[in-house]
């Protein structure tokens, strides 16, 4: 591609690409055009095989000139992947196998009919859907920092040119910085990667400052376990954050920009790195960007497996080759960031949110949301949920649209119990919750926080206490150790927990656990440790029943805490196949000396119903997972 | 303490001219070693202590604060058990009692024929298929207990 040297030559391109695209998308070009999801979960699922094989069957059949094929960022419904989907129809195939490629290209591509069962089926109406846009999954979606993810190519800039990027920073480029700044404040725009900071009133601060070097940082350190919508805008639309950590620098006058990535996300890196090199490469990164005075280089920096780096002090202190440890605050980074300098550090949806605003304008993004809260938000919805994966709503939205409409409600018809939101700084929500709309302040006002957009749903099979020392596992690990209400409160926690779990809980242990939370909450230097105990109050004041059950009659109601339950075969239902007692690494399970019955009720000779000796289980699950007589092994 | 070989000296040395031009490179030149070599020993901390002239106090506590640094060789396959929210509700503890058990290794360790490394991971994005356990990076989706020896089996017949 030639350099594109101003915002003249940069319309001409964006104008053709654009009508490209839009030619890939209506079919005006006569050809079907195939895109396939490479996101990390598609890809696990052999997503490249099948756009290789893809590839292969048009060229071997001559069909370069009826169908065309990309591969394109993340759906955002992971569970039902790998996906192709066929333009202009907007098919979406779901659960796609590398073998069913061969049927593809003959009975749709060239065929030109649709195949049923690699259609969607809705679990409620057991209807097939064949366009996407009819799933009730997206139904609610709007798709804003998502925006472009499963629809354009993200290594090819010339996509994403078509798709609208860069039009935001020329925008932007007429404006004067303070401009810029105002049409963020303006449109509401809060940080997304947990504390919801007004983004504009961030810029405004660093702006401020008198300093040759200032810095633009984004923040892809997603360390909250069960949260992935940073890495999927990363390695969907590049070319989107990049834009809107342009458009930052622009405001705050910074020539330099970091990008922290978590090393766990490999195609994300890899995707950023030849974004950055083909922006390079024609000149929309680099000097006298468009022949403007506006130079802007973008840097990538990898995490290492530190959760606490997402505090912003702690991944300055990475970035400049130290102990990801916090630093007090003030001075703010704004003021004293990276290498001492006037820094800001925002969010990878935070940025992707700040293209589609200066593209769109604000007064579209202000036009979405809550009165507080401004736009769409991204869940990573996950857990016991019918559909796990990515959804972007409105703010506003209610949990119970998430997680029954979007989500498809809970599988196996359990019952819903709660939903994590905030991951290990957050805390959970119940029934009781479930009418809230959600946003930044609504969330904290019910005991928990939207975070980064983690969202578990558990059902009744999980335990509480068990989720609660599940969190305090992690924040204990994570926990750099600078300073001690953090280091070791959380530590003494994690004892208790454990000691609760291990069925030797006492009453007074609840009182402890609470004096200790408040301890932590209140003394810790940074926001690790100042949300630690979090999921633990949440869990006490929502389920106290279930702290109190463990404590006073050492039972676990959901039988998750292994001390506290046993496996059990029920005689009625048990066919005496012996799979079970194959599969026991510790021969814990022999025939007994009842006679087994076969499903109709006949007996099944020379059968014996197999019964477990609970002195030699060690409760591993293997027996549970392997029965042929379904749910004759239950826990109790 | 052992001497580092030629080859090894040169090679890094190699590493760290690489990122001279970026400010406060350390973190750089440390993950290039980690992949190249896969740990990073104290005879390794100290040549890049006096090339880079950092305290090798200073650089022995980075290699020891991050999880993805290792101060001791991995197995040939490093078996990561995801144990993120999402992985965990949906059993990812039982995988990896599962992987412990049958390879007779904790969390963290290696096989005496250092050939399995298991290790625990926090959230590795694929919630959408958990539980998920990542073999030297490429991804296995919805794992359960009884898939747990039929890849062990695997890895061991490919060696």
């Amino acid at each position: 591609m030639a350099k594109i040297k101003s915002e003249k030559e940069l319309a001409e391109k964006i104008e053709h690409c654009g009508s490209c695209l839009e030619a890939k998308f209506n079919g005006k070009d006569g050809k079907k055009h195939l895109v396939v999801c490479g996101g990390t979960g598609c890809i696990s699922s052999h997503s490249d095989e099948i756009l290789k094989r893809l590839e292969e069957l048009i060229k071997e059949k001559g069909l370069e000139d009826k169908a065309t094929v990309n591969r394109v960022g993340c759906f955002g419904f992971c569970s039902q992947g790998p996906f192709v989907k066929i333009f202009p129809e907007d098919r979406l195939y779901r659960a796609v196998k590398v073998e069913d490629v061969d049927r593809i290209i003959e009975e749709d591509i060239i065929g030109g009919k649709c195949i049923e069962d690699l259609l969607y089926v809705d679990p409620k109406t057991h209807e097939k859907v064949e366009k996407q846009e009819d799933i009730n999954f997206y139904k609610k979606q709007i798709r804003i920092s998502l925006n472009g993810c499963s629809m354009i190519n993200p290594e090819e800039i010339e996509e994403a040119l078509g798709f609208g990027a860069f039009k935001g920073l020329v925008r932007a480029l007429h404006m004067s910085q303070q401009e810029v700044v105002d049409e963020i404040l303006k449109s509401g725009l809060r940080g997304r990667g947990g504390a919801g900071f007004p983004t504009g009133r961030k810029w405004q601060f660093a702006l401020n400052q008198v300093n040759d070097d200032k810095y633009v940082i984004c923040n892809g350190d997603e360390g909250d376990p069960g949260a992935f919508m940073d890495r999927s805008i990363l390695e969907g639309n590049p070319v989107g954050v990049i834009e809107g950590m342009m458009i930052a620098g622009y405001a705050i006058g910074a020539k330099n920009g970091y990008f922290y990535v978590r090393a766990e996300y490999p195609i994300a890196v890899a995707r950023l790195r030849i974004a950055i090199a083909k922006l390079e490469e024609v000149g929309l990164l680099g000097d006298n960007i468009l022949g403007t005075n506006f130079s802007f280089r973008c840097h990538i920096r990898l995490g290492a497996g530190a959760f606490v780096c997402g505090e912003e002090t702690a991944l300055l202190n990475s970035i400049e080759g130290k102990r990801g440890m916090p630093r007090p605050r003030p001075p703010f980074p704004a003021i004293k960031g990276l290498w001492q300098k006037p820094s800001i550090i925002n969010n990878v949806e935070t940025l992707a949110s700040v293209s589609w605003i200066m593209r769109e304008g604000a007064d579209k993004f202000a036009a979405i949301g809550t009165e507080k809260s401004k736009g769409t938000k991204v869940f990573a919805l996950g857990g016991k949920v019918n559909n796990v994966g990515l959804v972007e709503v409105p703010m506003g939205t209610t949990l119970r649209e998430l997680i029954f409409d979007i989500g498809g409600g809970i599988p196996g018809g359990k019952k819903f119990k709660a939903i994590q939101t905030g991951g290990p700084s957050g805390g959970c929500l119940t029934e009781k919750d479930l009418d809230v709309e959600i946003d930044f302040d609504s969330l904290v006002a019910r005991g928990s926080m939207m975070g980064s957009g983690g969202a578990i749903v558990m059902d009744e099979d999980n335990c509480m206490v068990d989720v609660a020392k599940f969190y305090m596992e992690f924040i204990c690990d994570e926990s750099c150790g600078k300073c001690t209400p953090c280091r070791v409160g959380t530590r003494r926690m994690l004892e208790i927990l454990t000691k609760i779990t291990e069925g030797k809980g006492e009453p007074k242990d609840i009182d402890e656990l609470r004096e200790l939370a408040n301890i932590t909450k209140t003394n810790s230097l940074c926001a690790l440790g100042q949300t630690a105990a979090n999921p633990i109050i949440s869990t006490m004041t929502n389920f106290p029943e279930e702290y109190a059950a463990h404590v006073n009659e050492h039972k676990c109601p959901a039988h998750v805490c292994k001390s506290m339950m046993e496996y059990y075969i029920q005689p009625e239902l048990c066919i005496g196949c012996g799979l079970c007692m194959r599969n026991c690494p510790v021969n814990a399970i022999a025939p007994g000396t009842i006679g087994a019955k076969m499903p109709n009720g006949n007996p099944f000779p020379g059968k014996f119903v197999h019964v477990i000796d609970p002195k030699k289980c060690i409760k591993c699950g293997s027996c549970m997972a392997g029965c042929k007589a379904r749910h004759a092994i239950i826990k109790k | 303490m052992a001497k580092l070989q030629a080859h090894a000296v040169k090679q890094i040395t190699e590493i760290v001219n690489r990122y001279k031009d970026e400010e406060t490179p350390l973190m750089m030149v440390l993950e290039a070693i980690q992949s190249e070599y896969g740990y990073i020993p104290l005879e390794v901390q100290e040549l890049v202590s006096s090339l880079m002239n950092i305290p090798v106090a200073e650089i022995y506590g980075v290699v020891t604060f991050y999880s993805f640094f290792s101060l001791t060789p991995k197995g040939k396959y490093v078996i990561g058990v995801c144990l993120g929210t999402a992985c965990y509700v949906k059993g990812s503890q039982l995988v990896m009692d599962k992987f412990s058990e049958l390879l007779g290794i904790k969390p963290g360790e290696t096989t005496a024929d250092g050939l399995f490394t298991l290790d625990a991971l926090r959230c590795i994005g694929a919630c959408g298929i958990a539980p998920a356990i990542s073999i030297n990076g490429k991804v296995y989706p919805k794992m359960s207990v009884d898939k747990v020896a039929g890849i062990i089996e695997e890895y061991r017949a490919a060696k």
